[in-house]
């Protein structure tokens, strides 16, 4: 690959995390509307950093309608910006991470110098295990109606049978997420129980015990995007995005390796991630399992804190966790817990599809 | 819920879609309604089940129609104890990826095997069909896959 | 798609049919509950936003303008103003209602954004822009917390509206 082509995820204008919100999580929000759920997150993102709707140049939103069966909620959902004079505006069937890389690339451009992108998912209201077979091949494999912790469990058995992972390995994940979780005061499950105990639990479909699965969640997220003179002014410590890039692999999912995830490899790689050692990682992996897969994939080692927010396993608003990872990361850089860092988001049955977000301090 | 100030409704949402299926896909369910299993051919000449109009890795268009299975290889199971509402078995039964002879990928679909111990990677099954009176042209024409021999 | 039972010659496979049936607990959330609980009582509930002093009805929480939580809760009228309207001459499944019947826009006494409504107790040739109508409830047993409430609205004698009061409003 030429060194172009290598650099196209990576930033020519700085970019930075100005402001990051997120609703707690929690497995059930039936008392707000999506607008309702939005208002005091948008408010927040603005408000930490001393600004309004004003002073962003774009919105960008992921989620999906399926979700709640509403058409066109992401055109109601703007109501919890209002956005009055009209702004240009976007909306990805995607998670908010997607949405963030849209405001990113507008940002490149040098048109704006400042977005707002926010995200909204509540899993509650339907019946997940069937709205996600919704998103698979319509012809072959939606009609039989695999629900994703089937297709996870796949992939973990094939794993297993690969000899990269144990059952006790899944439980070592889960029992380290929900303890980093305690120190999370938005997380959804958060609990200090030994690896062994989590072994006892009952399979959901084997090979992977319910600890091995995420929490159902109801959650939104925001995060304000600045370049230039707004970046420095909203910010006292940016956490620049200094790469970011994302890749799909095929749908079919009998064609893919399942022990690995090449989009990730390569997103990461297009970002820069190599570049130099980071400090933490957020990495969106619903399923224990995937943390393996994508420690590997990012080509991280074990001075890498994984998941120290406690990832998806500890809350996994759907639309919204792979923004929150991105948002969590950049966090730790304004804070100085950390000096560079990388966040991934997916989507799609076992890791079709990944982000790479590479973030540092200054 | 009587401390919510919010009201809630059921809400059933249908959509009652019918999609045509273009050459190559439905030539596999004519295969299906048939009572037979069919491969493309892909650009490197690797065999592609199911049957797409391109190559999945490469993204060039497929070729020829080729016979498959009816037998195959499971490359990876899980096991669902408790089916739910629209699984293609009501009984508890794998989720398997399943290499048909004679192709190159892995076909999703149900492995109806008894129990998880009578099941593991790398073991052979084979297509039950559903009764050609009742096959329509489509993934659920396969009833499920059955371990080869007959042990379930 | 070719259907076994009912030919002998089946021709290849050209459709799939998929069909989806999803089933939701939906929630409208706590400022449109407002509404649809006053719907159960007669009434028509509105909020109004603290920033610009506008009054939505039926508010999904916010100002779609300012961004902001609509908290005021604001009883309206059970009269308006017809901002516009159209005829419906096509018949289409599930119709319950005789066409030609008027669907309109009305705006409701106090409010500020309209809503959809139908009008009944007149001929459709004889709608205009600025009649004022009154909403036509259900019985008092009947009243549930949903726009059936509603039956309809009708014209309620009063002169028409001078347009300069709701030419903001089309």
């Amino acid at each position: 690959m030429s060194a172009a082509a290598s650099a196209a995820g990576r930033t020519n204008r700085p970019v930075s995390v100005a402001s990051f919100a997120q609703a707690h999580n929690v497995r059930r929000d039936d008392e707000h509307n999506e607008v309702e759920m939005l208002m005091p997150v948008v408010a927040e993102v603005f408000g930490a950093i001393g600004i309004t709707k004003d002073d962003v140049d774009f919105i960008c939103s992921g989620s999906s309608d399926y979700l709640i069966g509403g058409p066109f909620s992401f055109v109601t959902a703007l109501d919890a910006v209002g956005v009055w004079p009209p702004k240009p505006e976007s909306h990805v069937e995607m998670d908010g991470a997607w949405a963030l890389y849209e405001a990113w690339v507008l940002l490149q451009e040098g048109e704006i110098d400042a977005a707002l992108v926010y995200c909204f998912g509540r899993s509650s209201p339907g019946n997940l295990n069937e709205i996600l077979a919704l998103q698979l091949d319509p012809y072959y494999v939606a009609p039989l109606w695999p629900d994703p912790v089937s297709l996870a469990a796949l992939q973990a058995r094939a794993l297993i049978d690969a000899g990269k992972a144990t059952e006790e390995d899944f439980a070592a994940i889960a029992s380290r997420s929900r303890r980093d979780a305690l120190s999370n005061p938005n997380a959804q499950v958060a609990n200090d129980t030994p690896a062994q105990t989590l072994l006892e639990d009952e399979y959901v479909v084997s090979p992977l015990r319910r600890h091995a699965l995420p929490p159902i969640t109801d959650g939104v997220a925001a995060i304000v995007l600045a370049a230039g003179d707004k970046a420095r002014r909203w910010s006292k410590s940016p956490a620049w995005i200094t790469g970011f890039d994302h890749r799909i692999e095929t749908h079919s999912l009998g064609a893919r390796d399942l022990t690995s995830s090449s989009s990730t490899a390569m997103a990461a790689q297009r970002a820069g991630l190599s570049d130099g050692p980071v400090d933490i990682a957020e990495i969106h992996a619903p399923f224990a399992h995937q943390e393996i897969i994508l420690v590997e994939a990012l080509g991280l080692d074990d001075t890498v804190a994984i998941n120290p927010s406690g990832g998806a396993l500890a809350a996994n608003p759907i639309m919204s966790a792979g923004l929150i990872r991105i948002g969590e990361a950049a966090s730790r850089i304004s804070s100085g817990q950390a000096r560079r860092a990388v966040a991934h988001a997916t989507s799609g049955p076992c890791l079709q599809q990944n982000l790479v977000c590479v973030l540092e301090g200054e | 819920m009587p401390d919510s100030e919010a009201l809630h409704a059921s809400h059933r949402l249908e959509y009652p879609y019918s999609r045509s299926v273009g050459p190559v896909i439905g030539a596999f369910l004519t295969g299906l309604r048939d009572g037979r299993l069919l491969g493309v051919k892909g650009s490197n000449g690797s065999v592609i089940v199911p049957p797409t109009e391109y190559d999945p890795t490469t993204g060039d268009d497929t070729g020829d129609m080729v016979d498959v299975g009816p037998g195959g290889v499971v490359e990876s199971w899980a096991w669902v104890s408790h089916p739910l509402p629209k699984h293609p078995l009501t009984t508890p039964f794998a989720w398997a990826l399943v290499r048909l002879d004679g192709a190159d990928t892995a076909l999703l679909h149900a492995v109806d095997s008894g129990g998880p111990d009578e099941l593991a990677t790398g073991d052979r099954v084979t297509v039950r069909f559903r009764p050609a009176a009742e096959r329509i042209g489509a993934m659920a024409d396969i009833e499920a896959f059955v371990p080869e021999g007959g042990a379930a | 798609m070719a259907d076994p039972t009912t030919t002998e010659d089946l021709g290849p496979v050209t459709t799939l049919a998929t069909p989806i049936r999803l089933d939701f607990e939906f929630t409208p959330g706590v400022a449109q509950s407002r509404f649809l609980r006053g719907l159960e009582q007669g009434k028509f509930m509105g909020q109004r936003c603290p920033t610009c002093g506008k009054v939505y009805v039926p508010s999904r929480g916010s100002c779609p303008t300012d961004g902001v939580p609509t908290t005021e809760d604001v009883a309206l009228a059970n009269v308006g103003t017809v901002t516009t309207y159209c005829v419906v001459n096509v018949p289409f499944a599930g119709q319950s209602i005789e066409i030609p019947y008027i669907c309109a826009q009305v705006l409701l006494d106090g409010a500020n954004i309209s809503f959809m409504g139908l009008i009944q107790e007149i001929p459709a040739d004889q709608i205009r822009m600025g009649m004022r109508v009154e909403a036509v409830w259900v019985e008092p047993d009947q009243l549930t917390p949903s726009l059936e409430s509603v039956r309809y609205f009708r014209p309620n004698g009063e002169p028409d509206a001078d347009y300069e009061t709701y030419k903001e409003y089309l």
